[in-house]
Formats: structure tokens, sequence, C-alpha cells
């Protein structure tokens, strides 16, 4: 069968960094392939090329046969290609329908948009596609999962077939990811053609028809899903044997670092998020905090490093109290907080690498003398720092925000555990990272728990939290349900209590069971 | 960034790449003898994934790529300068009397037409060009006769206009800076136009209520005390966001009307601060607190331009090389990261506002006592309105608002021999900034007209935001 689309020979340089070096690519008609690789091996930067975003250097892209010149997105849609990027170009403020209409409109006497037809469509295409989505619903009232569902619909409304996904489940939890795989099963089925980009093995021996692996900017060779497995495609990924599971010695706590008693925290919109919770944290283990997204663990986080307003309740820190405290004043008392949204709080995107290296010692001797800051040490801390930790960046004056993902992460890893630190809040701190970046970041927590660190973990990562944590406390609608020792539990008996059943006997619907103050 | 630190970072940054390249190969040995030794260095992780996975940098960058990055930064606001001269010239043409008469006989004297219309452009211009940077000939005239008679009045008359165009440039140099400074700090203020004025009634009113002081106390005291008032004006605004979430915009618009009728109000017949005079105007400051000149009449240069240097050099060193300009830079690129790293953002944005219009209040300040010694109503043409174009134009940076302001100067004085030289109106030279101001916020249109490529730069930088900053 002739492949649908073609890759010849892909060339991309930006400053300093061959991001793709001669790659060749092949999609067949109705195939799902998958691109794997580390981050920053250059997946990214291919589908922008592909997608019109970047021009390459050199080399051509083929489609249907015939040599395409995608100049842009535009003509990326028009010769059928649609993308998914990691972070949705939607409006919030719009419905669906407006959303999927954007630059496309349908219009009716020549002013008039006709919202009703593009909705009629939509419907068409949930039913066809399994995608379940209520085409008057506003964007800010949808999950992440179903709007990742109104990108995919805006790519079949301009008839696209062939579909690039870039990190398509990085957001998703894990019942999200199995709906949006069954629903790439659906349009495989059609006869569309699909990429999917990635970096979890688990997908893509899942998911995956045939899959490419991308090193450095280089293919570094393409297996079938059938006759491979997890410890081979991530050593062709990172180019090494990785050890997919977290070696540790047992915990030696010590004493209470952190103490949270009854803690109330409202979200955004005013609710309960975090209902009366209390727990303690002590040197030298690591207590991670499982639960499926949503469930009040942001507000936890954000609260106890001084981010969000504590309504009741209080927390101390190595016995003094912070319930109401500044970031600055608990970040003084030794706190290293890895936060969750690491574009919006974590980094400063405009800012190059080494300002970003210390975001929050920056007026501290030996990196400030009074009002001057010192650049000269600024930026011997910041070079070791990113040899330290491995951070790929062409020096430590780019701007972060041409980094990739992991490599941002790595970034804020390097800045707060390079401190002498007593307690880590780290909040998903592997989210969207590779295995290597992720067995590397989770080898330091377990150093810094072994010297005597108190670390509260944020996961919703089950595998993470249970290779990491020595307890395990899982959150349900603001509420920890229990806490469990980590050697004691099994995933499934997890996964129930993610789910809200706090016995493994108790009926199904055991949700209702669990008082639910928050409403 | 200043000369020096760009030539050492280039500096590090070649004999990093040298040394990079060193250690990867070294570290392409590692790799293979660690390879076949495959379960041996599982445990000792940590070093080697510092060490086996080499930098991805094989193409080291060029050696000019500063040089290139500067002229880059130069490009487009040169080109916008050059296209806006262009559309200017066919707007003067097409609006001088001259070749309106001839307009419509064009089918019958095509030719005489387009050398009327050359020749308006080019006397027009070549007056601007005058009036903005001096006759030449003249000066060298005025040169001689001062070395052979002692006589430097032909001298100082030719010396004059190019003085004035920095005369002109010194209250745009502090207006530009301080929205520019506003700008970095996420803030977008509007109100330098009522802080100036502020500014100037403060150091008025210490100008000639206090008699008897050295220069050197009473001229500092009166700067002061415009930088004071300037920046309690602006600082109120921050205030209200800080406390209250109080947008800035439209407070600092509100303060400003507020501003213009309380000077109304000061100089009206009556008013605390009304001098003698039959006009609404102070009386004069005593000459303890002038800015003094340089050069006698009719030369009106004098030291508020050295001051207005040394602001862009304080305002620069403040912004890149203190704690807090690292903060006000940081509250402007993310608020939200601020936050994390432990700023407090409401002081910031109070710090941040304070400073804008304490550089505003400098601007009032030393108009006031350098050139008018009263103050009158209505006294500024729009510095502080002006001032958020110059800011945009310098991509707010403190040396590209001084050259900004330079430009700008210099075209307000050249217009005003060009309308009297070859009665053109002195308002093109509104609409030749607002052309040049167009054309920077819009670069795809140089771009287009002058077929320049897309800088690669640019698909990096797709995290815009902010105020121009």
């Amino acid at each position: 069968m002739a492949p649908i689309l073609e890759l010849r020979g892909i060339t991309k340089r930006f400053p300093g960094v061959l991001a793709n070096d001669h790659i060749d690519l092949t999609l067949n008609q109705g195939e799902i392939h998958a691109l794997l690789g580390e981050n920053g091996a250059g997946k990214s930067t291919l589908m922008n090329v592909l997608y019109g975003l970047y021009r390459p250097d050199e080399g051509e892209i083929l489609i249907r046969d015939k040599i395409a010149h995608i100049a842009g997105p535009r003509d990326a849609i028009a010769q059928g290609i649609g993308m998914v990027h990691q972070h949705f170009m939607l409006i919030p403020v719009f419905t669906v329908t407006e959303n999927v209409m954007l630059g496309d409109e349908s219009i009716v006497n020549g002013v008039v948009l006709d919202r009703k037809k593009v909705a009629r469509e939509i419907r068409d295409l949930s039913v066809k596609y399994g995608l379940e989505v209520n085409p008057d619903s506003y964007i800010k009232d949808l999950s992440v999962g179903i709007q990742q569902r109104v990108e995919i619909i805006k790519l079949l409304y301009r008839k696209a077939d062939i579909l690039i996904l870039d990190e398509p489940t990085a957001v998703l939890t894990p019942q999200e990811a199995d709906d949006l795989f069954q629903v790439l099963r659906n349009l495989k089925a059609r006869g569309n053609s699909i990429i999917f980009i990635t970096h979890k093995l688990r997908e893509v021996l899942e998911l995956a028809d045939r899959i490419t692996v991308l090193r450095l900017g280089k293919v570094v060779g393409s297996a079938d899903p059938q006759n491979t497995n997890s410890a081979e495609l991530a050593r062709m990924m990172v180019g090494r044997s990785v050890i997919l599971s977290v070696d540790k010695e047992p915990a030696q706590p010590q004493a209470v670092t952190l103490d949270v008693k009854n803690l109330v925290v409202l979200d955004e919109r005013h609710n309960v998020a975090v209902n009366d919770v209390s727990f303690q944290v002590r040197a030298g283990e690591v207590l991670g905090i499982a639960g499926v997204q949503g469930n009040g663990q942001t507000e936890l986080a954000r609260a106890l490093t001084g981010l969000r307003h504590i309504e009741s309740g209080s927390v101390s820190i190595l016995g003094e109290d912070t319930t109401h405290a500044t970031p600055r004043k608990i970040s003084e008392l030794r706190v290293a907080h890895v936060p969750e949204d690491r574009q919006a709080d974590g980094l400063v995107l405009g800012f190059p690498v080494e300002d970003n290296l210390v975001l929050n010692e920056y007026y501290r001797p030996p990196f400030a003398k009074g009002l001057v800051m010192q650049r000269e040490v600024i930026e011997k801390a910041a070079e070791e720092r990113v040899q330290e930790f491995d951070v790929r960046t062409p020096s430590i004056f780019v701007n972060v925000s041409s980094l990739s993902g992991g490599n941002q992460q790595k970034v804020i890893v390097a800045r707060e555990f390079s401190r002498d630190i007593k307690l880590l809040i780290a909040s998903q701190p592997t989210r969207g990272l590779d295995v290597g970046s992720i067995e590397y970041i989770h080898k330091r927590i377990i150093e810094k728990r072994d010297a005597g660190t108190a670390v509260l973990l944020v996961s919703n990562e089950l595998d993470e939290i249970m290779s990491l944590s020595d307890r395990i406390a899982v959150m349900f609608k603001g509420q920890i349900i229990d806490t469990v020792n980590a050697d004691e539990t099994t995933k499934e008996a997890l996964g129930l209590l993610m789910a809200g059943m706090r016995d493994e006997s108790a009926p199904p619907r055991a949700q209702t069971e669990i008082p639910d103050k928050s409403a | 960034m200043t000369k020096a630190r760009r030539r050492e970072r280039k500096r590090k940054s070649q004999t990093k790449a040298r040394k990079r390249k060193a250690s990867v190969t070294l570290r392409g040995s590692q790799c293979r003898s660690l390879r076949q030794r495959d379960t041996r260095y599982v445990n000792s992780m940590a070093q080697v994934t510092a060490t086996a996975i080499p930098q991805n940098n094989p193409t080291p960058a060029p050696r000019n790529s500063i040089v290139r990055r500067g002229l880059d930064v130069l490009t487009i606001p040169a080109l916008s300068i050059l296209t806006a001269f262009i559309v200017s010239g066919f707007v003067i043409a097409f609006t001088s009397p001259e070749v309106l008469k001839l307009l419509p006989q064009f089918w019958q004297h095509p030719l005489k037409l387009l050398t009327t219309m050359h020749e308006t452009v080019t006397t027009a211009y070549a007056a601007l060009l005058q009036g903005a940077f001096g006759d030449w000939g003249a000066i060298w005239q005025g040169l001689e006769s001062w070395l052979a008679t002692g006589n430097a009045t032909d001298l100082l008359r030719a010396l004059r206009d190019p003085f004035e165009s920095l005369v002109g440039a010194t209250p745009y140099i502090f207006t530009g800076l301080a929205v520019a400074v506003g700008f970095k700090g996420g803030l977008f203020n509007i109100g330098v136009e009522g802080q100036l004025f502020a500014g100037a009634v403060a150091s008025a009113w210490v100008g000639f209520s206090i008699e008897g002081l050295p220069w050197f106390i009473h001229l500092p005291l009166a700067l002061g005390a415009g930088i004071a008032a300037g920046a309690v004006w602006a600082g109120i605004a921050g205030l209200l966001k800080a406390t209250r979430g109080v947008n800035e915009v439209i407070n600092t618009i509100m303060l400003n009307y507020i501003m213009f009728l309380f000077t109304d109000w000061l100089l009206s017949d009556g008013g605390p601060l009304r001098g003698n005079a039959g006009a609404p105007r102070t009386p004069e400051i005593y000459p303890s607190a002038y800015l003094p000149r340089l050069l006698p009449d009719p030369v009106r240069f004098h030291w508020g331009f050295f001051l207005a240097i040394g602001a862009v050099f304080f305002v620069y060193w403040l912004l890149w090389k203190t704690t807090v300009g690292f903060e006000i830079r940081t509250v402007g690129a993310s608020p939200t990261a601020a936050k994390y790293a432990g700023i407090a953002v409401g002081k910031v944005f109070v710090m941040a506002m304070g400073l804008s219009g304490g550089l505003a209040g400098l601007a009032g300040a030393n108009e006031l006592l350098g050139l008018n010694h009263y103050m009158v109503a209505a006294f500024s043409p729009g510095y502080g309105f002006d001032a958020i174009a110059l800011a945009l134009l310098g991509k707010s940076n403190p040396f590209g608002v001084l050259a900004a302001a330079l430009l700008f100067g210099a075209l307000r004085n050249g217009a005003t021999r060009m309308q009297s030289i070859a009665t053109v109106p002195i308002d093109i030279i509104s609409v030749m900034q607002a052309l040049i101001i167009a054309f920077i916020a819009a670069p795809e249109i140089v771009r287009w007209l002058f077929r320049l490529r897309t800088p690669a730069q640019q698909e990096h930088e797709v995290f815009a935001r902010g105020w121009g900053a």
C-alpha cells in the first residue's frame, strides 16, 4: 500500500541545536504510527514542520505521492492534516460550536453565523466516532478530556484525515486516556491515519501499529509493538538501559516536619476543595498523595506553600506556624516546592535559564549583595546546576521558553533541589517527562529523603506514587479517605480508594456513602 | 546589555562550545565501554545520566551571532523610519497647494506635476533636516567669525538648532523611561502627563517659595520635590491596584484629569500659586533653583539633558543589575511565577508605579527648572502621551528609549524650521510619528515591503506577553 504521507530527509536547525537530522518517516492509510522519544528528541519540531509552523532547512514532504508545500497550518489543513497540540487552542468563553467553527465559519445570508448547522455536524461526528460532547457547552465548563475531544472534532469538521496528536495523554486521567484510545481506534477503523507523539511506553505498546523512535533529532529505529517490550523501547529512546522501578531502602522516619490539622481550603470558584484534612510528614519519609485530578490535591499543595488562602485549620513546618505565612517565609524555612503548573508558576518563560535557576534566591547572598545582583555568582551557579542536573540547553542565556518541557522541569528541579531543604512539596514532578528524566528525578527525590528531608509527593500517576512513597494518602472529594503503607497495598486497592470506595467489599456505588461536605 | 558584557558572554560561550566538543568525544567512549557491562552500571545511575547522554549541540552558534542579532534588532526600526519618511513625503506633496493646483492638469503636464512634487518634498525635508541637525555651513562660518573677531553671536545662532533638538529630546527621555519602567513591570502608566504636571508644580513651588538657599541645596530640593510629587501621584494608582485590584489604565487616566484641573485651580485668579502677572502662571523661581545653561543665549541647552542621560543609565542599572529591578521584571513577565518566587507582587506594583511617576515628575521639573522658570497652565505639549509611542519604539529598553527620544526631539525641532521655510504644517510630524509607530507595531508590513526573511529567532518567541515589554 502506498503511504499516505512520507517525510524525506527533514532537517531543521535552531541556533545551536540540530533539532531534526535527516528524518525519514512514512505513514500508511488507516494506521496509528507512534513517534516515540525523550523530551527534546525532536518529535514536536518534526510535527511542527509537517504542520507548517516551522520551515524545514532541508528535505521534502509527500502527501499521497505528491510533493507538498506547506507554508502554514492553513496549507496543512487544506491537505487534510490536522494537529492537536499539547496545549489546547480553544477559547474558554466560547461554546464548543463556536470554537469548532472558528476560522472556518459557516454563514447564512452572507452575515449570520449558522451555529445550528455546525452543531448538527458536531452531533453527527460525535455519534460516528464516539466523541460524546454537547455542542452548546462552554469550553471553560468542560474537563480537560472533553476539551481534547473538541480539538479532535475541530479537525474532523475540517475534513482532516491525517491526525497528529502531540502528547495527548499528558493531561488526562487514566480513564480519560482509555476513552481517547477507543476514539482513536474508531478513527482508525474509518480509514483515518494517525501520528501519535508520546514518550509513554505503555501507551505505545497498547495502541500503535508501528513505532518510530527518535533520539537527539535522529531516527534511531522502528519497531513492531507485537515484537518488542518496554525495556527495549526505553533503551532505544534513551540510548542505554533504564531501570523502570526505583531502588530504595526502607524509610527512617524521624521528627515531624510538616503537621497539617483540619485544613480547609477553597478553590477558584469558592467551593470547598480541601475539606478537613489532617496529616503529618516526618523527616526522612515520602508521603504520597494519590487521587484522580481535581479532588483537592492542587489546592492542598498551593495552600501549604502559601499560594492559596487557608480558610481554617493550621499548618506548621518544623514547629513554626505557617498557616498564613507568605510564600517567601515558607521558602525561607527551607521548604522547596515543585509546582504543578511549571509554565505559570515555576518559571518565568521570558527570562533566561540562569535567572530561572535563582528565581527564589535572587535576593540572598551570595546571589545579591544588598541591592546589587551578583551576575558572576549567578552565572557560575547556573552553569554548575545545568551540568549537574543535565539540563539540555544551548546556553544558560537562552530564554527558558525555548527549552523542551522536560528540560524546563529539570530547571525547576535543579533550582529546588540544589538548596539545603527540610521539606519538599512536589506536585506532579514528572508530568510530561520522558523515562530518562523521570528516572533521574525519582532518584533525586529518594536521595533527598535519605538525607533527612520530609517529602510530600502529589501525583496523578499511580506508578509514581507507588514506587516513591513510604505511606500513601488517598484524596477523594477534598478529603483523605485513607492512608496506607506503600508496601502493604496494591494498585487495585488504591484504584478503588481513588474512586471513593473505602472498603473493597463495598458496593460499586460507594461514592454516595462518603459524606460529601463539599457539596 | 553593555558592550563589555556581550563580549564577555560571547567569549564564555565560545570557550564553552570548545570544552563541550572535547567532552562529547570523551563521553562517547565512556558510553561504549559502559554498554559492554550493561548490568553493572545500572546502580550508579545518577552519574551515568549526567555523562552518558551527549549534549544535543552539534552546530556551534555562528561567531558573529551577537553582531547579527544586534543588526536584526535595529533593522525593523530603521526601515520603519525610512518607510515613514517616504509615505510622509507623499502626504506632504499631496497636501501642498501648488501640487493640488496642478493635479487636474496631470494629463497635460505630467512632468511639471512630478517636478513640483519633487521640489516640494525635497525643500521640506531639507528644511526638516537642517532644523533638526543644524546648518553646518553656518556653524562653520560662525566659528570662523568668532575666531577672527571674538564675536560669538553668529556661532551661537547657528548652534541653536542642533542643541534645541537635544533640549526637545530631554523631556521625551524622562517620560519615555517612565512608561518603559511601567511596561517592564507589566503596568500601563497612561498618567505620565498628569505626573509630569505634578512634578512641575511641586518644583515650581519649591523654586519660588524658598529664598536665599545656595544652588547646590535649592536645585536638588526642587528636583526632589518634582520626583516626589510624580511618584506620589502615580503611587496612588499603584496602591489602588495592589490593594483593591483597580486597573491602573483607567485609574491613571482619571488621575490625569484631576491633576490638570488641580493645577488650573492653583494658577487661577486667586489660586494659591498664582503669581502677580496677569496670566495664569506662578511667580518666577529663584535662579538658585535653575538648571544651569551651558551656553549663552540664544542656545537654551541646559544640564537637564545630562540628568536625562544619567536617568537612562540609572534605569538600566536598576532594572538589570539590582534585586528591585529583578522583582519588577519578574512581576511584569509573570505575576504568578513572581508570587511563587516569594515576591510581594502588590508591593512591586506600588514601587514600579512610584518609580515611573518619579521619572515623569522629573520630566516636569526639568522643563520648569531648565527652560520656563515658571509654571503656566497647560505647559506640556503632550510629552506624557508621546512617551507611550517612545517606549514602544524603544522596546522598553532604556537605551532604545534614548534613541527614540533623540529622534522625536530632532523631528519636533526640525518641523518648526520646515513650517517656516517650506510652509509645511508642523502637524505633519505627528503623521510621521504615527507612521513610525504603526510600522514598528506591525513589523510584518516592513518585512513584506523590503522582502525580509522572518528571523529564525521569532519561531522561538511564541510566548509574547504584556504591554510591549
